[in-house]
């Protein structure tokens, strides 16, 4: 006999079928069907392979703690593995595959795993796979090669490899209450707490709301349970204060009650609408948070305890209220408490028959004694179920004597038959978000369960969370919470069921008793966990991998700390709990990404970035940056084109985009001794309308970054920063300002994107400025090295600044940003008869390197300033940030590395990041002095030099090393020189 | 976490930078004692419990707040704005460890 349809009731749509197909096979099932309930009521039991055994698995929960039911999900091409049966709403055209079987879920070759199972216990890997000592899979290669075979038998579903073609979407939330939860006590505290006019967010992680008042039977304000929490849900809907989210799992509880939770949008249609995502994670920062998350129902731990057909009683009760499905025809019932016996009532009521109560207790309360009569069924008191038959089927159970004191098995097993085994060991509060949130479990011997602690701050609990299961008190905890206003405890009314179980979690017999079904971990291998020492909850976790798996142990977790404790000789609370952590529940790896793939880095663009794409640049990014690396001509390669632009710059003129440069004004009365104080150097004596160049160190010594500073008046200056810099020396600044020097008088604007600069260089640039400029001379009185003036290019107001990077003679021109285009291309047009070329990075590289000139690649947070020959810019005369911390011993050592030049003598291309070492070995490199930072090829020099940090490399000037850069096979003998390559005495920027 | 800037209300901790231990006290700029450098610099008392820190508001007004965090519960027990102090600086002694 199978589980079936009941021919009436449940929550489901009657009126409408689903066609949905798993491993092939075509089922129908009614709208508010989940893929378990449509396939029990199709008559299927088995859903899977475990684990590890590979043994058959039926349903054992009918929510989001179902360890066993997993199940793939097929989207086309991509494929989903490992969601539970028990969350997937069916939907026309659903294709499901059952996972961890081969060839077929009904034969599976792994199954002979059951017969080594006593070899396959805990730990097994680590002891058997230690390898041979010798041979050619010796070690560690052996578990290799073994690995490739026990990754295709062992583990779960397996992952697609086409990319999903789903959408996934963020949304941020803030509310005065989150309650998480519609149960009874969920809903009583939403309402509650939306009476008082707060913004209320419920989240509730099923299709549709009520939680147990759907499945438990009950009334509440005099109408049917369902009924109330139906309308409830209806009121909530229509409120404008409340956002109720469903099918919405709340799955993270962090800090200053921000919660994660992942909205399934569109998993439950067949065609979502267009634009809709298939699932939104939720950031929600809530006021307060109401727990209303309810409690799990435990298995009991007996042999043959994960055959199909064995299921939790609350499990079945809610497939037969639900959804209308009979898990089974003759119904026996194993527990150790009353509550199941509500749950085998509920089922007779449906149309089973129920053939035995199992209760390992001697004696039974009046109220459950009563509900055993209703349901008509033989009470077998003081007995325990020691094994179960059916192969993939239950189709008998084996019942003894039981002593719950000892444990303890005595007489002959009675075999009774029963198609299903409705088993309850108590229940576990959900207290999995509390715990996240910092709440530290406590045992309660009552109920047999950790319980959350009473008092705690962001969050109050209701309901089957704190351990109340009487629906008047669960209410009344609810609207207590909700309300925020202390309520009166309901008293536990009389003829409520007592819902302690008797402190039993085991039925130690012959056989397989499994503690975590999803990770097949047995009875036998906690207590194997304890002979070898893995004793403490952390170690058994990890050892035996219990609650582990994607449930987390949410079926497992108190059963199995019983166990240990009890192999201890300890009481369950001085074993101890581990600490839940995110997620509750499985996360699609989309959602947290959502919208942020691929290229998600905002682009910054010069104002000149289309002219410079409408005219062959090349581009590359540096940083955020979109910089021109080359300006091709046709057929040109990258070098043949950075040595004309280098080369035409020299003997000409060239033009490039430096608006990147990071630009801060430093204004106000203090700002000329701010700058004394951040630079090495001193610029209160710099007069206005002239530029300096300037060095920054950090408060440890080490240089931190470099560039000119224009004033432009009394109180007004214009600092420029290395373009990678431009934020670490604003924040730099602003720390100083603030929280330094409050006391001084200066303010800063960060002005980067407001100046468009073009640097125009060569013998010729004078010429062409001459040739556009007006309002202003440039000749070499009125605009000498480093000084600056104000003109118009074309119209346009500009600001010319005599300096050079290049070595040439040289202007930066700043324009408003809005005019850097429009100034651009009047200087192209006025360089023409000049012979001026736009010039990109690499030829500024090149001509940088050609001058020993510095950048981010030597001012890489390692080098001093003296490192970089650049002691010539310590004042002596006044302290600076980093003025007492460059001296230290370890900063002026000799042998630190220090900037040089390095020449090719084997006239090949150097590359940056290749190793300087005195002894070249190409098999075995090693003895690095130092590494390369830059390399070019010098159109000036005509050979390939480069820039290196090495080894005391102020006194190998003259010296021969070799450049060695395994990883791109560049071996050669190189000369270490002076940084200075070209024009050291700075004629011809000066001319 | 959020943190609540006085210029810009509560806003996560996602906007703010990290700007280190607060409550070390920078030696006179001329001052030439090297441990006293040495200890502003490199020095730190890693608190566990309610920790003076800076953070600033780097995605949005921009200015140095000072917090009182507790590092075991995150719980930001107060917050000003570091460029008018209320908060008294002091140095604390690290505490030696039970």
């Amino acid at each position: 006999m199978s589980p079936r349809r009941a021919s009436s009731g449940g929550l489901i749509d009657r009126s409408r079928s689903i066609r949905f197909s798993f491993d092939g096979q075509d089922f129908t099932g009614h709208p508010g069907d989940t893929l378990a309930s449509a396939m029990l009521a199709n008559g299927v039991s088995l859903f899977g392979r475990s684990f590890k055994y590979h043994r058959p698995r039926g349903v054992l929960a009918a929510g989001v703690d179902e360890p066993n039911a997993l199940v793939t999900v097929l989207r086309g091409e991509a494929r989903e593995p490992n969601i539970q049966a028990t969350m997937l709403e069916i939907y026309d055209g659903l294709q499901v595959v059952s996972q961890n079987r081969f060839p077929s879920l009904g034969f599976d070759i792994g199954a002979l795993n059951q017969l080594g199972g006593k070899v396959l216990g805990a730990g097994f890997y680590y002891k058997t796979f230690m390898g041979p000592v010798f041979g050619p899979l010796k070690g560690t290669r052996f578990w290799m090669f073994c690995e490739h075979f026990i990754r295709h038998a062992a583990g779960l579903g397996r992952a697609g490899t086409v990319p999903d073609p789903s959408r996934y979407e963020r949304m941020n939330a803030y509310c005065d209450v989150l309650v998480v939860g519609s149960g009874p006590a969920g809903l009583a505290a939403a309402k509650a707490a939306a009476a008082t006019g707060a913004r209320v967010v419920l989240a509730e992680q099923d299709a549709r709301l009520g939680g147990c008042a759907n499945w438990s039977g009950g009334s509440i304000d005099a109408q049917p349970a369902t009924e109330w929490a139906a309308g409830a849900a209806h009121e909530l809907a229509g409120l404008a204060n409340v956002t109720v989210l469903s099918r919405t799992t709340v799955w993270g509880y962090y800090d200053g009650n921000t919660i994660a939770a992942l909205e399934r949008v569109a998993d439950h249609k067949a065609t979502p609408r267009t634009g809709e995502p298939r699932h939104r994670h939720w950031t929600i920062r809530a006021g307060k948070v109401v727990l209303a998350t309810g409690a799990f129902e435990r298995p009991l731990v007996f042999p043959g305890n994960d055959r199909p057909g064995v299921m939790l009683a609350s499990a079945a009760a809610r497939y037969a209220a639900e959804f209308g499905v009979l898990p089974g025809e003759k119904i026996a019932v194993f527990t150790n408490n009353d509550g199941a016996y509500a749950s085998a009532l509920a089922l007779r009521e449906a149309g089973c028959s129920i053939v035995a109560i199992v209760d390992v207790r001697g004696e039974l309360s009046a109220a459950a004694r009563e509900l055993a009569v209703r349901t008509g069924a033989e009470v077998l008191t003081g007995r325990a179920v020691t094994g179960t038959e059916g192969g993939k089927k239950l189709h008998c159970i084996q019942v003894q004597g039981f002593d719950v004191v000892t444990g303890a098995i005595t007489g002959d097993a009675r075999s009774i038959d029963a198609d299903c085994l409705l088993v309850s060991g108590g229940w576990s509060p959900v207290i999995n978000l509390a715990s996240q949130a910092g709440a530290r479990a406590e045992w309660n011997d009552r109920l047999q369960a950790f319980l959350p602690p009473k008092e705690a701050e962001g969050w109050v609990g209701a309901g089957g969370f704190n351990g109340t299961f009487a629906l008047d008190a669960a209410l009344a905890e609810g609207l207590a919470a909700g309300s925020g206003e202390a309520g009166e405890t309901a008293p536990d009314p009389a003829g409520d069921l007592d819902m302690s179980p008797a402190p039993v979690f085991e039925v130690t017999a012959k056989g397989k008793a499994f503690v975590d079904f999803q990770h097949d971990v047995t009875a036998d291998d906690v207590r194997l966990a304890h002979r070898e020492g893995f004793q403490s909850v952390e170690h058994l976790k990890r050892y035996t991998t219990l609650g582990m798996a994607t449930d987390q142990g949410k079926t497992s977790n108190v059963p199995g700390l019983a166990i240990m404790a009890n192999a201890l000789g300890k009481q369950i609370p001085d074993v101890g709990t581990t600490r839940f952590r995110p997620p509750f529940a499985p996360v699609s790896i989309g959602s947290l990404a959502a919208e942020r793939y691929g290229e998600i880095r905002p682009e910054r663009l010069t104002p000149m970035h289309d002219w410079h794409l409408a005219n062959g640049a090349r581009m590359y990014s540096a940083g955020l940056w979109h910089r021109t690396m080359i300006y091709g001509l046709p057929g040109e390669t990258v070098e043949q084109a950075y040595v004309r632009e280098a080369k035409t710059t020299r003997e000409a003129a060239g033009i490039a985009d430096v608006s990147t440069l990071g630009k801060i004004m430093v204004q106000g009365p203090d700002a000329a001794d701010f700058l004394d104080r951040v630079y090495t150097n001193i610029f209160s004596t710099l007069p206005v309308g002239k530029a300096r160049y300037g060095l920054m160190l950090r408060e440890d010594g080490l240089a931190l970054d470099d560039g000119t500073t224009w004033r432009l008046g009394e109180l007004d200056f214009l600092m420029t920063t290395t373009t990678a810099n431009a934020g670490k020396v604003m924040q730099h600044l602003e720390f100083l300002l603030d929280v330094i020097w409050p006391e001084l008088r200066v303010h800063l604007t960060s002005v980067t994107d407001q100046w468009a600069g073009a640097s125009i260089a060569g013998p010729r640039s004078r010429e062409i400025l001459a040739a556009c400029v007006s309002g202003t001379k440039v000749d070499n009185e009125t605009l000498p090295f480093m000084g600056i003036v104000h003109g118009a290019i074309s119209g346009a107001p500009v600001m010319i600044c005599r300096l050079s990077f290049s070595g040439e003679l040289a202007y930066e021109v700043y324009s408003g940003a809005g005019h850097g285009t429009h100034v651009w291309k009047a200087l192209i047009e006025a360089g023409k008869p000049f012979g001026l070329v736009p010039y990109g990075l690499e030829a500024l590289g090149t001509m940088r390197i050609e001058k020993g000139h510095v950048t981010g690649a030597e001012i890489d947070g390692r080098t001093t300033a003296r490192d970089l020959h650049l002691d010539w810019m310590l004042s002596k005369k006044k302290p600076f940030v980093g003025s007492m911390m460059m001296d230290r011993e370890g900063l002026i050592a000799p042998d630190r590395l220090q900037l040089v030049g390095i020449v090719s003598l084997d006239n090949q291309p150097l590359n940056g990041g290749s190793h300087i070492v005195e002894q070249l070995d190409r098999d075995r490199p090693h003895g690095s002095v130092g590494h390369m930072t830059a390399a070019c090829y010098s159109p000036a020099l005509g050979r390939h030099i480069g820039l290196a940090l090495v080894k005391a490399g102020k006194d190998r000037r003259g010296q021969r090393a070799f450049v060695s850069d395994p990883l791109r096979r560049r071996f050669g003998p190189v000369e270490i020189v002076s940084h200075h390559f070209y024009d050291p005495e700075g004629k011809r920027m000066h001319g | 976490m959020i943190i609540t800037c006085p210029y810009c209300g509560p806003r996560d901790s996602s906007e703010f930078v990290y700007q280190g231990e607060d409550g070390r006290t920078r030696p006179d700029p001329a001052s030439t004692d090297q441990a006293a450098w040495n200890a502003y610099v490199y020095d730190r008392v890693n608190t566990a419990g309610e920790h003076e820190e800076i953070w600033q508001h780097s995605g949005g007004c921009r200015a140095h707040l000072r917090l009182v965090r507790n590092t075991l519960t995150h719980k930001i027990s107060s917050v000003s704005m570091a460029r008018h102090a209320t908060v008294p600086r002091r140095r604390r002694k690290a505490e030696t460890p039970a």
